[in-house]
């Protein structure tokens, strides 16, 4: 599930520690909450079902392809469009062709990795609702939020305020802002 | 019998906790600004550090310009040495580019926690010294505008890179770590420049670190994806850390010269490049302890593993130079043995082989003792002395085996020039002008990393205060 805290009506909760939103998190999914989305300072583990990512396959297609163009490179370089005869050593020189290989498929593969990060997670994305929130700038040093999309099965407008300020946060606010 | 197996759990508890990774106690807030005031704030030591290294970046341009200018005829080297400063200075440079690796991914993927306060510091350290690294080869091409032809591009003179030559392989190596290292360098540092940016004092502040932090918000989407990206950085970082010395180490042993012509090398220069990356942190990180007073983020902890594995790796390079010098006896080869067993220890550059053989081999000694392993006064000098004695390593590998030749008709003593030594000392410089940059504008030390170390470490024992 890509993170679901875009559309106005979204209701933000601010927590004072990790373990707070864990429990928060917790405690709207067994009511049957499934939109949920985290905001932390730190890498946190709320339990939130994701999928997988398609991130390592496309670095292992990334690297194998990277590979194969290196060596086909260095061929036709060196075997085809330009044999050198050096002391009679052979034009296609595997041993040889394997370290610029190498080097190929972990740069292929390590680009693919940051760039698929950064298109995975639609960043740079300079401006977001919930930069609008006063206080929001504290969640990089030491707030947690929890969001609840609108458009989730489980939650009304009403309810989802009221079983939110049941979890005793700090504040709840309603994003406004159209992205 | 019983009550030893009662203590061993108690004693090596009580090992584990004699240093922790962290100490005091402290709100996250706190930690933040702690660890992102060197960026709001200048002081008078770093403006005349700036200011010292500036000069040496000076030096280096203009010994550089120089060089570019006259020819490499204004270096000392010339058959037979026709590699010499340069080559050693890169071989040097590039090592030390590999502790930043090692600690930041190596050991990321062997689940070491001490690295989280630490890794920062040794990437930029990689990054600023692979770009040190980088100038040598270039420059000792003798024309260096024409680098590029090393890149295989569709050239109009229908000629390209021969890649069963060395130097296609180093282009392919040194590009491939520096870019992963930059990589791998950024992605760490997304999430604190975010911090950075939330905390600015200014807007301009808050603006120029907005851009780099590329909007990020930590949100638990983002945060998942981020360290899968970050782990498998760091996976395709490791094979790096041990191929691209390698690589660095073929340059030798694919030529038949006594003291190169060896398969011992590979290995023999990843110990000696980790070893002195090693010692290059420490010489880095303590007076940065001093000066941001990281003192419950870098404890004696962290200075105990560096130095740990500082001496594993000098025991390693001790074994590699006793084998290297028994194979030589071991090959009844009248070269190979005239050059390990007289021409190095004995020949024109006898005192630099023994000041590399005393510093390489007996400062790391001193590490056995657990109470010198974190005294910094001794890690510093020991440091500053390996990181020396690694430099004559690779002069004396260099230069030794160049400058008697097979016929001695054309023996050559190779004397550097006042060239050689300023462009030596202005990418000394050059590395500092970059480190200080990146110390006043830059997270040192992984802010994120830290406080989730911190939150782990305070639900595993309640109260950090017995530290």
């Amino acid at each position: 599930m890509r993170e679901p805290t875009w559309s106005a009506g979204t209701y933000m909760a601010e927590f004072r520690s990790a373990d707070e939103l864990n429990g928060a998190v917790r405690a709207l999914t067994t009511k049957g909450y499934t939109r949920l989305e985290t905001y932390s300072p730190v890498p946190i583990d709320a339990g939130i079902q994701r999928g997988y990512s398609k991130l390592p396959l496309a670095v292992f297609i990334a690297g194998l392809l990277g590979g194969i163009v290196s060596y086909a490179i260095q061929w036709y370089a060196n075997a085809y469009a330009y044999p050198l005869d050096i002391g009679g050593r052979p034009a296609h020189a595997v041993p040889a062709f394997i370290i610029p290989t190498f080097e190929g498929t972990v740069l292929s593969a390590a680009l693919a990795a940051f760039i698929g990060f950064f298109l995975v997670t639609r960043l740079p994305q300079p401006w977001h609702p919930v930069f609008e929130l006063d206080g929001f700038e504290r969640t990089t040093v030491d707030r947690y939020w929890l969001a609840v999309d609108p458009a989730d099965p489980r939650g009304t407008p009403d309810l989802t305020a009221r079983e939110l300020l049941a979890l005793s946060p700090l504040r709840i606010v309603r994003l406004e802002a159209e992205a | 019998m019983t009550s030893a197996v009662q203590q061993a759990p108690s004693a090596a508890a009580d090992a584990r906790d004699a240093w922790p990774l962290m100490r005091g106690e402290t709100d996250d807030a706190t930690l933040t600004d702690h660890l992102l005031a060197p960026l709001w704030q200048g002081s008078r030591t770093w403006w005349l550090l700036f200011a010292l290294s500036a000069l040496g970046t000076l030096l280096l341009l203009a010994t550089v310009t120089y060089t570019v200018a006259r020819g490499i005829g204004t270096w000392g080297n010339n058959i037979p040495v026709a590699w010499a400063f340069a080559i050693t200075n890169f071989v040097w440079w590039i090592g030390i580019g590999h502790a930043g690796t090692f600690i930041s991914a190596f050991l990321l993927l062997l689940n070491q926690r001490w690295r989280g306060s630490i890794n920062r510091v040794a990437e930029a350290m990689t990054i600023f010294a692979l770009v040190n690294a980088a100038l040598f080869p270039v420059l000792h091409l003798g024309r260096p505008w024409f680098f590029y032809w090393l890149i295989p591009y569709p050239a109009t003179m229908n000629v390209w890179p021969n890649f069963k030559s060395a130097l296609p392989w180093d282009v392919a190596a040194v590009t491939t770590y520096f870019t992963v290292s930059l990589l791998f360098w950024y992605l760490g540092l997304v999430p604190d420049l975010a911090s950075a940016r939330d905390r600015a004092p200014t807007r301009r502040a808050r603006l120029a670190y907005g851009v780099f932090a590329m909007g990020w918000r930590g949100s638990g989407f983002q945060w998942q994806r981020y360290r899968i990206a970050y782990v498998l950085l760091a996976a395709l970082a490791t094979p790096l850390v041990i191929s691209v010395h390698s690589v660095v180490s073929l340059d030798f042993s694919i030529a038949q010269l006594p003291g190169w012509h060896s398969t011992i090398f590979p290995p023999y220069f990843v110990v000696g490049a980790i070893y002195s990356g090693l010692a290059m942190v420490l010489v880095l990180l303590l007076p940065l302890r001093r000066a941001f007073r990281l003192y419950d983020i870098v404890t004696e902890a962290h200075l105990d593993a560096i130095a740990k594995l500082m001496l594993a790796m000098g025991l390693m390079l001790t074994y590699s130079y006793v084998i290297e010098t028994f194979m030589a006896w071991y090959s009844v080869d009248a070269a190979e043995r005239y050059t390990y067993l007289f021409a190095r220890p004995f020949g024109p550059y006898a005192i630099a082989y023994w000041i590399m053989t005393i510093l390489n081999v007996a400062s790391p000694q001193l590490f056995w003792s657990k109470r010198l392993r974190t005294n910094t006064a001794v890690l510093f000098l020991a440091s500053a002395g390996i990181l020396a004695g690694m430099w004559m390593e690779r002069f004396i590998i260099i230069v030794t085996s160049l400058n008697r030749d097979f016929l001695t008709s054309s023996w050559h003593i190779y004397i550097p020039t006042w060239v050689d030594w300023s462009i030596l000392a202005g990418s000394l410089g050059l590395f500092g002008f970059l480190f200080l940059l990146f110390v006043r504008f830059v997270p040192t030390v992984a802010v994120s990393e830290v406080k989730a170390l911190h939150h782990e470490l305070a639900r595993r024992q309640p109260s950090l205060r017995d530290a």
